[in-house]
């Protein structure tokens, strides 16, 4: 009688593994840059195509990078998020305006809002592979030192902001990088 | 009716014979059989069941001409298979590397195999062991009227 047991635990066994797959959407990767150096870059502004901005000037802050196109839908959605979080945090968001015209670019900006403080153009998209961006929204939390420590692809929702986005830029704001620096 | 129906079918097909056709300039047939061999094992991250090959996406474009880059501007093989990894991890790689995370991916269906074959082999023994009884005399008599029956 126990023998009999056998197939319909390895069943149940199975069907968690199963259930648990359901839950995980299969198209999303998981960054190779988490907790290592952001890859340093030098992109025109989208505003002044002669003036390069270098990834390098936010070392010591803490950033948020907001990959974004015009051409992008889920883009569209997720936009109002950042305009709120603007209006009501003081956060350094940093937008890439990936493989875009940069007049379709101003418009879309124009129409929607620009929560940026920048925003920076990726028109042949070489950065974006430096990042490993595949879908467009992604959205990068990087810490005083250059160090990815948040990738989200997709586009944000309110849930992930509060719950996980704004919690994590607190507490990299909170790190003393002198302090860091001595330790290692 | 069959025509439609034929047409209808062919149809479907017709966008495999759509897959990307770039055209590349390579300085030797040794440069085009790498990029060949690399584009096929490198994974489309937009399309993810297709490889490199034979994706019409933005990035897969993006990233056979940065194959094609690499290989003529000197790059090896393991050069180009780094850069992939190190900015899109190991799912690029239709081969994954063989390492303590993907062990189980590797070994796993041979441990099944394995298993099944031991419950196999310990079914197929338990089934000979089953003992042939000896008809009682009751029955032969039986057997042996529905035999003289069978005959006439």
């Amino acid at each position: 009688m126990k023998r009999a047991l056998i197939p319909f635990a390895v069943f149940v066994i199975l069907a968690v593994f199963l259930a648990i797959g359901l839950t995980k959407d299969p198209r999303i990767l998981p960054s190779p840059f988490i907790n290592k150096k952001a890859p340093e870059f030098k992109l025109p502004l989208l505003d002044k195509a002669d003036v390069i901005f270098s990834s390098n000037s936010m070392l010591g802050k803490v950033w948020v990078l907001n990959v974004w196109a015009s051409w992008c839908v889920s883009c569209r959605i997720e936009h109002p998020l950042w305009n709120g979080l603007i209006t009501n945090n003081k956060i350094n968001l940093i937008g890439l305006n990936y493989k875009d015209e940069v007049s379709d670019a101003h418009r879309w900006l124009k129409l929607y809002g620009d929560p940026y403080q920048l925003s920076i153009s990726d028109i042949e998209g070489k950065v974006g592979i430096d990042w490993g961006v595949y879908a467009v929204p992604e959205t990068f939390v990087i810490d005083k030192q250059g160090i990815v420590r948040f990738k989200h692809v997709g586009a944000i929702t309110n849930q992930l902001i509060n719950e996980t986005i704004l919690p994590l830029i607190l507490k990299l704001e909170q790190v003393d990088i002198n302090a860091a620096e001595q330790k290692s | 009716m069959k025509t439609i129906l034929l047409f209808l079918t062919f149809i479907v097909f017709v966008n495999v014979a759509n897959a990307a056709v770039d055209i590349r300039k390579f300085e030797s047939v040794k440069q085009e059989k790498r990029y060949k061999s690399l584009v096929n094992e490198l994974r489309c991250l937009v399309c993810q069941n297709q490889n490199l090959a034979d994706s019409n996406a933005p990035l897969a474009q993006d990233l056979r001409k940065k194959v094609y880059l690499m290989i003529i501007d000197g790059k090896s093989d393991q050069d180009i298979y780094d850069f992939m990894v190190t900015r899109y991890g190991d799912f690029v790689l239709y081969r994954p590397p063989l390492n303590p995370m993907t062990f189980i991916l590797w070994v796993g269906p041979f441990v099944i195999l394995v298993m099944g074959l031991y419950v196999l082999v310990r079914y197929i023994r338990q089934r000979k062991t089953i003992v042939v009884k000896d008809l009682s005399a009751n029955d032969k008599e039986k057997l042996k009227k529905l035999f003289d029956q069978g005959k006439g």
